[in-house]
């Protein structure tokens, strides 16, 4: 296992009390994964809702974590 | 050229910028703080936004619209921060040798700001409480 940071932003940051958390997850873990354990650990988050981002570029659940990137949970944009 | 401002977007010197004489059109599009939606009324906006991420999927946004239409120049800037009403939000000026793909041009950028770029608003009510709007049947974005 290893720990990694997750950037929140908007209602996810207010609903966590905190503009970023920490998760474990397993080695060699996908994104999938990542949001699974993001959920057990912050029920309070609508995980399922968000994306999750890498180094600034949306990630797919299939893919490869790189737990040495910047990572973050998106909640819905609403920009404009 | 793409900017994430906190300072009140200068429109005027935007347009300025995109206009050229290859081009027989430019187009403006100006989002604004919009007091009433249905029944709710908002005083006031606060824009948050992930900046690195949003940078550059603003920069996305523009490549993706130069594949698309014949633009010789254009400008898309997103204001962060608190607005208060009829302020602007974001403006988006691109010029075309013709309207209608000047129109079509800013159109898809517009609606690609409003799928990929993470920025979120906050509206302000009348009691000065906030509620962020994360619209639900989005699942997330369209990547790529």
């Amino acid at each position: 296992m290893r720990t990694v940071t997750v950037r929140l932003f908007a209602r996810l940051r207010e609903l966590a009390g905190a503009d970023q958390v920490s998760v474990e997850v397993p080695e060699n873990a996908t994104i999938g994964q990542l949001r699974q354990r993001l959920q057990m650990a912050y029920p309070q988050l609508p995980v399922s809702m968000c994306a999750v981002a890498v180094d600034a570029e949306f990630a797919r659940d299939e893919d490869n974590l790189d737990p040495s990137g910047q990572i973050a949970l998106l909640p819905p944009v609403s920009g404009g | 050229m793409i900017q994430l401002t906190n300072a009140p977007i200068d429109y005027l010197a935007l347009t300025e910028a995109v206009r050229s004489p290859a081009c027989g059109a430019v187009v403006l599009f100006l989002g604004t703080v919009r007091e009433r939606t249905g029944e709710q009324v908002t005083v006031a906006l606060e824009y948050e936004a992930y900046t690195e991420m949003a940078e550059r999927k603003l920069a996305q946004v523009e490549a993706e619209t130069r594949q698309r239409w014949p633009v010789q120049a254009m400008a898309v800037v997103h204001r962060l921060g608190h607005l208060e009403l009829a302020e602007v939000s974001v403006a988006v000026a691109v010029s075309c040798p013709h309207r209608a793909e000047a129109f079509a041009a800013c159109q898809y950028a517009m609606n690609r700001i409003k799928e990929i770029v993470p920025i979120w608003k906050k509206e302000i009510g009348p009691d000065g409480t906030g509620q962020w709007v994360h619209p639900t049947e989005q699942r997330s974005e369209k990547p790529v």
